[in-house]
This record gives C-alpha cells, structure tokens and sequence, in this order.
C-alpha cells in the first residue's frame, strides 16, 4: 500500500501523460491536417473534398468524441487513485 | 410557479421541464404559421416571435432572483452538467457564431472555415487544461484564481483589466448584433434598438445574477438551435439533397464547384468597391496552396482556440457545476450542442449560394437579367437599408457574380426570404438571432460586473462589506457597464465578426498564460504572472493598434484578427522568464497547486468567500 504522497505523484503523473496525448491528438487535427487541405481536397470523401471536408466537419466531429473519452479516461485516473469526489 | 423557488425540486424537474417549454415553443411556431395562412402579415410574425421569447426570458429571469451570494455569483453550484453544457452554448454562440459565421464562409469559402475549427477545437483546451481545475479552486470568477493562485491585489487587478478590455470588446458587438436585429423586426431606427436590447438583456440578469442567466441561457439554446437547423433541414428537403443535409451536401459542394466554373468565379472580380459588402467571388472548397495562406488559416485557429480558453464568461460557467467531475463532463456536453450548429454553418452557406446560383431553382439570381433581380422583394427591401447592393459594371443588363453584393452579417437572417421560405421562418430565425446575441451579453455582462463586484469591490476596496451591499454593488454595476456598452455599440466601431475575433485576442494574450501555467507550472509566480499578463496585453495591443490604425505591414499575414499570436508568445516568454529570475512561491500556494490537482476534498477556497 503506497502512501497518500506516492498516489498524488502517480496520479499526477498519468494525468499529465493523458493531457500530452490528448493534446498531440489536438494539435492534429486543429493544425496538421488543415496544412495539407490542398492536397486532400483532390481525393473525394462521402462526395466532399477532404480537405474542406475535415475543416468544415471532420476535425469537429473528432473534438466531440475526444472530450467525451477524456472526461472518461481522466475519472478513471482519478479512481484509480483514490481521488475522485465521493459520490 | 413556486417550483423555481425551490431549488432541490426545481433540479430535479428540469427535463420536464424544458420539455414543456421546447413544445410550447413549437405550439407557438404553429401557431405563426397559421396566423401566416390566415393573412397575418410579415411585420407582426416577426413582432410575435420576438416578443414571445424575450417575455420567456424575462419571466424566467424574474423567476430565478435570488438574495444569496452563492446563487448570485455560481447559481449556487448545483447545475447538472448537461444543462450546464446547453446553457454554456449559449453563452458561448454569439451574434458571430449565428449571424456572421456561416455569411463569411458563404463570402469568402475555406479560409473562413478556420473560426469554425477553431471555436470547437479550443474546447479541448477548456477541457485538458483548465475547466476541472478551475472548479475544484471554487472561486467565484476568474480574477479570483489569479488574485489568490498569485497573491496580491496587483495580480488581481491586472486580471480584472484584461477581462474588462476582451469581454468589453466582446459586449460591444453582442449588443450590436441585437440592436441590428431589433431595428429590423421592430423597424425602429439602430440606435434605438441597441437601448431596447439592452433592457431585455438585463432584464434576464439583473435579479437572480448567474442563476437566472443560466436557466434563461438554456431556453435560449433551445430557441436558437431551432431556429438554425429548420431552414437548413427545408432548404435542403426543396434542393433534393436529403432530411440529413449535413451528412449528404457532399453534392452540393460539388455542384457549387461547376457552376462556380459556370459563373466564373476566380476570374471575375468586382469592378468598384462597395463599402461594408463583398461579392461572391470566392469558391467555397477552395484552399489556396500556398505557405502564406495555410499560415494565415492555423493561425486564424490558434487565436479562436487559445481565445476559448481564456475568455472569462465561458470559463465561469463551469464554475456552477456540482463536482470536478461534472465539471469535466459538462464540457463534452457543450461542445456537443456547440457541434449541432457549427456543422451545419458550412452547410448554411453551401444551400444558401446554391439557392442564387443554380440556374434549375427559381430563386436563383446570377445570370438572370437585373431588371428582373431589382424586383424582387428581398433585394428591394435589403438594398434600401444599404446591407445589399446591385451594380451592372459592364452595362449588359445580366447580373454577373461580380455585380451582386452584399454584407456578409446578413446572410443567415436573409436565406428564408433568398430562399423563398414562408415569413414565419424569418421570424423564427430572427428570434433565434436573438437568443444567440442576447445570451451571450448577458455571459459577458455578468463577467465584467462580477469582476469589478467581487475582485475589485469585496476583495480589494471593502473586505467587510455584507451580503446584501454586495449584491446591490453587482446590481448597479451591471446597469453601469451594459450601458457603456449600448453607448459604444450604437458608434458601431467594426462588423460584428471583427468585434468578436478581437476579444478572443485580448483574452488570450493577457490571460491564457497565466490561466494554464497557475496549473500546470508550479514554478510559476506572482512578479512572472504579472509580467505575462501585462506584456501579452501590452503588446498585443500595440500590435494590432500599429497594423489596424499605424499604418505597419503584418508580419507573414498575421492582421488585426490574429494579433493575439503575437500578444501570448510575449507573455509566454515574459512570464517563464520573470519567473526563472525571482524567487519560486512559498510553501503554502506550493500545497494550493497540489490540491487543485485532485479531484477529492473540499474547495481550495473555502465556500462562502
């Protein structure tokens, strides 16, 4: 049994392992992808161009689904290490 | 209607509800319609609609007016986090989200698109770095974090400015937008309209504070979402292009494109300037490939982003939810309702130019002769209050796509009548208007009253002061400040989507910094905050005032609606560098930061400051 100090640094740890990830994701498809609209937009997706696609609802759709993992993946962290609220 | 007095059945009511009023709200659509078939005429439906949600909002404003501090500043921190997310929508969807969005992508194509990526992308920020963090702090507005993250009343104070100086800004437009509005359904001179929106406005806020703006911010979500998505979903049933235009308009965008070609956009370009109005001589899909042009759209985004995440009256709302946790989950909850209305903003503006450009549709206008265009009744009657304007440059009697203009504000409150839709869908989408920008003010009103209330007020001049002196502080400085605001607003300084896109610079130049670093950096300290607040602001005013008004070139494009850019790499590098050369912070504010970290415990701030 690790004490209360060792569980906040882990929980610390992994909370900000999980902000990286979400963020690289984030930088992704906020900024990655649009640089390169020219070029997607030559291949057609479900009859849009990509490009114009991902900016008009693809990079969207990819910001709902992330927040929604992360409130999930974040309450798990914080149970694993006993420092979730008490519900 | 005692069930809004009492809180713990009041909650547990609210599905029911906002089920109620949402069929209500249809029932009264309904009964528009009928009214229109009957003979009802344009002016009155329009009259109907706007007086029928803005006495809601006022009644439930009435409703909510509450003598608790608690209740006043955080709605008594008892909003569940799905309603929570829908009332933050509404904060967060503006005038520029409903009015001006999709009219700038329907002028201008890709490169505006980056407003839509960017007001839903800053939402992860919202989420990763700060909302969670914010809320288990428990203060009651932003100045507060870093009034007590920091120490010391200059902190606070220098928060208390950049949260004045963007959410100001932003107010401005807001109350432009609902002027603008109102002088159009009620047919009253502008200047009139931006005090008789006021009113309304405050009449939703003033007695019951953050508790009434968010139960009347969740009916106006409600109010504003339909009055969005029924002109689309009918636009699109009358084109053929499916009841889901949103997952099927793939076709009109490539329609678009050939009859582009077919008009010749790209190579015809207007002949004369008209001032405040731009023609459709942009392709919609198009995105340029070039370095400048790709810079000027991820940075466009970066500002939008950084801006979300540093505006105070987005950040507040969170601050009213139950736990950490449903801190957490509300902001996936509103960037949800956000999403509805974003998407469908390109859609918008892909319908709405398919509506005037294809040939096969009788609304269509391009390429038909001007004799015939000028009698229509939508150009007549927009032209005359000088939003739109016919031009025959090249004297051949047929509207080309370079001799049509119009003011990109108005595209979303004109495409019933462009598209021919029945007068009861004016009326909807103006109330829907509305809601947006009247929501919105409120947010930001609230924001700046409660600041210079709470921060400046209680924190910094009279500590002793009791609840209820407190309270009417808050009161009159609302009415102060939203009158400022109807006075600036009625000198119309810019268009609405400029107003908008430089409060999200202010914002993030002077505050996203501190905001995330007071988390995520516990090196970070009070003489580095400062610096990195006053430096952003600093500069990033400088910046904008010297490439809006001075007369300098833009560094690699980056004009007055990125100069944030420049603002928060400023008070980044100060505030690491500030800090790295004074002393780290004490022991205590140490500790603070650790219990902020995690979800458990009581509030870093004790309940009832």
């Amino acid at each position: 049994m690790s004490t209360e100090a060792e569980k906040r640094v882990g929980h610390w740890n992994k909370t900000r392992g999980l902000m990286i990830v979400h963020l690289v994701i984030w930088f992704v498809f906020a900024f990655g992808i649009h640089w390169f609209a020219p070029q997607l937009n030559k291949i057609s997706f479900i009859g849009f161009p990509l490009g114009f696609y991902m900016a008009a609802q693809g990079s969207l759709v990819v910001f709902v689904v992330q927040l929604f993992v992360f409130a999930k993946q974040q309450h798990a962290i914080d149970r694993e290490f006993g420092m979730a609220e008490e519900e | 209607m005692s069930i809004f007095r009492i809180e713990g059945a009041f909650i547990d009511n609210l599905p029911k509800i906002y089920a109620l009023y949402t069929g209500g709200f249809f029932l009264f659509i309904l009964a528009m319609a009928i009214g229109e078939k009957m003979g009802m005429s344009e002016d009155s439906i329009g009259i109907g609609f706007v007086a029928f949600t803005v006495v809601i909002y006022a009644l439930i404003g009435w409703l909510s007016r509450t003598a608790q501090v608690d209740a006043y500043y955080v709605a008594g921190r008892q909003v569940p986090s799905v309603f929570n997310g829908m009332a933050t929508a509404a904060d967060w969807m503006s005038g520029a989200s409903f009015v001006a969005m999709a009219g700038g992508i329907y002028m201008a194509g890709y490169p505006y698109l980056g407003f839509v990526v960017g007001w839903t992308g800053g939402y992860v920020l919202v989420s990763v770095l700060m909302a969670p963090y914010l809320r288990k702090f428990g203060c009651y507005t932003v100045p507060d974090f870093v009034g007590t993250r920091y120490g010391g009343n200059l902190a606070r104070g220098v928060a208390v400015v950049v949260l004045i100086v963007a959410s100001f800004t932003y107010v401005t437009a807001q109350i432009n937008a609902t002027g603008t509005i109102a002088a159009k359904v009620l047919q009253i001179p502008f200047g009139v309209g931006v005090w008789i929106a006021l009113v309304a406005i405050l009449l939703c806020a003033m007695l019951g504070g953050m508790r009434a703006v968010t139960w009347t911010q969740v009916a106006q979500y409600i109010v504003l979402i339909v009055a969005y998505l029924v002109p689309v979903f009918w636009m699109s049933a009358k084109q053929g292009f499916g009841y889901f235009p949103q997952f099927e308009y793939g076709a009109a965008v490539a329609k678009l494109a050939d009859l582009e070609v077919l008009h010749q956009v790209g190579q015809l370009k207007p002949a004369q300037a008209v001032a405040g109005m731009s023609a459709l001589v942009n392709s919609t899909a198009g995105a340029a490939d070039d370095p400048i042009a790709k810079f000027r759209f991820v940075t466009l985004v970066a500002c939008m982003m950084m801006g979300t995440a540093s505006l105070p009256h987005i950040l507040m709302r969170y601050f009213t939810t139950p736990s950490v946790k449903a801190a957490r989950d509300s902001v996936a909850w509103s960037l949800l309702f956000i999403f509805l209305l974003y998407f469908t903003a390109p859609c918008l503006a892909t319908l709405t130019k398919l509506q005037l450009l294809d040939p096969n549709l009788a609304t269509s206008i391009i390429g038909k002769p001007i004799s015939q265009v000028m009698a229509l009744d939508w150009v007549q009657k927009w032209s005359n209050v000088h939003f739109l304007s016919v031009v025959d440059a090249n004297k051949d009697g047929i509207l080309q796509i370079n001799e049509f203009f119009m003011r990109a504000d108005i595209v979303v409150l004109a495409t019933p009548e462009m598209a021919g839709l029945p007068a009861v869908i004016s009326g909807l989408v103006a109330a829907g208007g509305l809601a947006a920008a009247m929501s919105t003010a409120d947010g930001l009103l609230l924001a700046i009253a409660n600041a210079l209330s709470h921060d400046l007020y209680y924190k910094m001049i009279d500590p002793k002061a009791d609840t209820k002196r407190r309270l009417i502080v808050a009161r009159v400085l609302l009415l102060f400040i939203g009158a400022a605001g109807s006075a600036v607003a009625s000198l119309r300084l810019t268009n609405i989507l400029g107003g908008v896109a430089w409060a999200f610079d202010f914002a993030m130049s002077g505050l996203f910094f501190p905001l995330v670093l007071g988390v995520w950096w516990k090196r970070a300290n009070r003489p580095g905050a400062i610096a990195g607040m006053v430096l952003g602001l600093g500069s990033g005013s400088w910046y904008l005032y010297m490439v809006k008004w001075g007369g300098m070139k833009p560094w690699y494009g980056l004009d007055d609606l990125r100069f944030g850019i420049v603002g928060a790499a400023v008070s980044l590098v100060a505030m690491v560098v500030v800090s790295l050369m004074t002393a780290p912070p004490d022991k205590e504010t140490q500790d603070m930061i650790d219990e902020v970290r995690v979800p458990k415990g009581a509030s870093v701030m004790s309940a009832t400051h």
